[in-house]
């Protein structure tokens, strides 16, 4: 089994903005230093790294820019941000299988200033392979954008239970009001009101922009390494008592249209289910969570298919404030990727480290176990984070 | 006509009527060197114009100007119109009063030019000019207006007409047009997905795959049966009725190719597979998940064909 096993015991970040004026490698070396410095491991002693497929720094060059001496393993999770918490898993099986010893995860890209992911894919020259195929059977139509994917499961999930853009709103103000008082959240001291994100302008109905992640550049990296190891560090080890991936259910990548209820997340079911079990743990036991919020309708999902309330409830579960600080479950107080970075996920498992180890700038009292999800429509993966 | 038109074209017409008439003169003799410059700019290499000693052996007798450089002669300079040019302008005159009627737009529609002889080498020109016609408020695709001719004389310093010609701008208040788009962005296609364009831009059917061992339905196609993992497989013709699934209105980003806002359904065919489709004469506001929709083809270009669905009746 892979609980247990291994802990993260770094992380580092760059700051957040919208155009960092650096090349992304060099967000990642830089984010990749912060993280062996918080974790107090000499650079050189590196021999793991995972990353994201659709990450632009290769492995190797990252280990030679910071001066490794020998990479072991490299790794690569594909489905954009559905990979967060499935790159953390790469690090964990192979330290627990004595590949390495110790490992990185990083994911650092100028999102915002050199490509932005919402302006949406637009192929002149289709690609003759699985994906263009893929692509077609929306593009043809003109949905082309992550934000028309998730909103065509979120006009079928207000269809099914009654949600409106009310209820996605209160997460949202939730989120900016948590990133309000980050100062390493791009919306710091910048909270929202419900008002204002009604009023917001429609992305895609019934996405408004306040519905939806920023775009960010910016790198967060995590050092992973054994338990044993762990415990002779400077830093509140965050063991990683449970991780897995997820697909299923007639899976698609952002367009699992025909699956028998759209308006569901079975991957993230899938994900949860394993975490439990490999865990012994159950939602109840969890005083923290990184729920993946590119867009707002897929944090409720995302709460039904955890099992923290029925499916359809999760606007009553929100609206009742389980989320807030005093909540049942305090969520995303980094200010999620609503409003601190989107940093496809690696920044919130950072925020869960942050309450395991106490030094979140919104703490929340005693957390001795955290559950992180990653990005969703998508095959994706999540972990859970407990004390040593 | 209304009478506001009508006087207004009267208005119009008095410039034509008043048969003012200026008179443009030229910088420079008619000369060998522009006129190298100009066949050899056009490309023209009739001898005649450049080879002093074939040209005097024609008929010329000598050196002559290619006729439709006739307009270069009289042509003003970068320091402005050559000394003893007339400054009335009746043409310009017309055209402030159209702009200050909203004719604000103008673009040159024809140039007729007549040659009466060669001009030669030595010669010095002059044109005489006046506004000759203007037309009645006309409908075009560029929008309303009024076509404005000016006829141009091209004269020798002894007042002989070498040539003449008609210049006619169009000057109009623009329409509101709508924007060319470019086309859609093509399909890209694997040899399981092929089928499903084909048939609708060659066959103008909308195909669904199923699998020829248990017969089952599926959309989008795959090479493998996911039920009975045959590798086998036709297709089925989609009968057309559906019930709208879901539906999204794409505000943004805006691509060049489509109307905004721009809704697209999640179809349910009666035959049980969903699709992807654009959707005809339905506004967000006219959706209503599980409404009944018809298929129609549309021919998008020569190349694409999509499915969309309007109301069913």
């Amino acid at each position: 089994m892979l609980a247990d096993k291994a802990a993260i015991v770094g992380i580092g970040a760059t700051e957040f903005s919208k155009e960092s004026g650096r090349s992304e490698l060099q967000l990642a070396a830089e984010c990749v230093i912060d993280a062996l410095a918080d974790a107090g491991i000499d650079p050189a002693e590196v021999d793991g790294i995972s990353t994201f497929k659709s990450d632009n720094n290769p492995e190797s060059e990252v280990h030679r820019v910071i001066g490794g001496k020998a990479l072991k393993f490299f790794s690569r999770v594909d489905y954009g941000g559905g990979a967060a918490c499935g790159v953390v898993m790469q690090a964990a099986m192979a330290i627990a299988t004595g590949v390495c010893e110790v490992a990185v995860v990083y994911r650092a890209f100028n999102e915002r200033s050199q490509y932005r992911y919402g302006s949406g894919a637009s192929h002149k020259t289709p690609a003759h392979n699985y994906d263009g195929a893929t692509r077609a059977w929306g593009g043809v139509h003109g949905l082309v954008s992550p934000a028309s994917n998730v909103a065509m499961s979120a006009t079928r999930y207000m269809y099914e239970y009654g949600a409106t853009s009310e209820d996605f709103g209160r997460y949202c103000v939730l989120a900016r009001k948590y990133a309000a008082t980050n100062p390493k959240a791009w919306f710091y001291q910048k909270p929202i009101t419900l008002d204002d994100h009604q009023n917001s302008r429609w992305i895609v109905e019934p996405l408004r922009l306040l519905d939806c992640c920023q775009e960010s550049d910016g790198g967060v990296a995590l050092v992973i390494t054994s338990v044993e190891r762990a415990r002779t560090l400077k830093q509140t080890p965050a063991l990683i008592r449970a991780v897995a991936q997820g697909s299923c259910d007639d899976q698609h990548t952002m367009t699992s249209y025909y699956r028998e209820n759209i308006a569901h997340l079975p991957e993230m079911k899938l994900v949860a289910d394993q975490l439990w079990a490999m865990s012994h743990l159950s939602p109840s036991d969890m005083q923290y969570a990184t729920i993946y919020d590119h867009f707002s309708p897929y944090v409720f999902q995302q709460l039904e298919a955890l099992g923290y309330c029925g499916m359809g409830q999760a606007k009553d579960f929100i609206r009742e404030g389980h989320l807030e600080l005093d909540g049942s479950l305090p969520t995303n107080t980094h200010g999620g990727q609503l409003g601190e970075a989107y940093i496809h996920g690696v920044n919130g498992i950072a925020e869960a480290v942050r309450q395991i180890r106490g030094t979140s700038c919104n703490q929340v009292k005693r957390v001795q176990h955290a559950v992180v999800t990653a990005g969703t429509g998508v095959p994706t993966s999540g972990l859970i984070l407990g004390q040593l | 006509m209304s009478d506001e038109q009508a006087e207004f074209k009267a208005k119009m017409q008095s410039y034509v009527d008043r048969g003012d008439e200026g008179i443009k003169t030229s910088w420079d003799d008619v000369n060998r060197p522009m006129i190298r410059h100009w066949a050899q700019a056009m490309g023209d290499n009739n001898p005649i114009y450049t080879d002093a000693e074939f040209a005097a052996g024609t008929r010329h007798g000598g050196l002559v100007a290619p006729p439709t450089m006739i307009q270069a002669w009289t042509m003003k300079g970068l320091d402005g119109q050559a000394p003893g040019s007339s400054t009335i302008d009746p043409m310009a005159e017309a055209s402030e009063l159209m702009v200050a009627a909203g004719y604000v737009a103008v673009v040159a529609t024809n140039c007729e030019q007549r040659y009466l002889r060669y001009v030669k080498p030595g010669e010095k020109l002059h044109h005489r000019y006046r506004l000759e016609s203007i037309s009645d408020e006309k409908k075009t695709g560029l929008g309303t207006g009024y076509f404005m001719t000016q006829l141009l004389e091209y004269c020798t310093e002894e007042g002989e007409k070498v040539a003449e010609m008609r210049f006619t701008i169009l000057r109009y208040k623009p329409g509101k047009r709508e924007p060319k788009r470019p086309p859609r962005a093509r399909p890209g296609m694997t040899r399981d997905t092929e089928f499903f364009w084909q048939g609708l831009h060659e066959q103008n059917k909308l195909l669904i795959q199923r699998c020829a061992s248990c017969k089952t339905l599926r959309h989008p196609p795959a090479p493998m049966c996911p039920s009975c993992r045959s590798l086998e497989h036709d297709t089925v013709e989609a009968s057309g009725r559906g019930t709208l699934y879901s539906h999204v209105t794409m505000h943004y980003p805006p691509l060049p190719a489509f109307e905004y806002p721009n809704t697209i359904a999640l179809v349910e065919l009666e035959e049980g597979t969903r699709l992807l489709a654009g959707l005809i004469d339905l506004s967000a506001e006219d959706l209503e998940i599980g409404m009944p929709l018809q298929l129609e083809i549309v021919r998008c270009d020569d190349e694409l064909t999509v499915p969309m669905f309007r109301r069913a009746q």
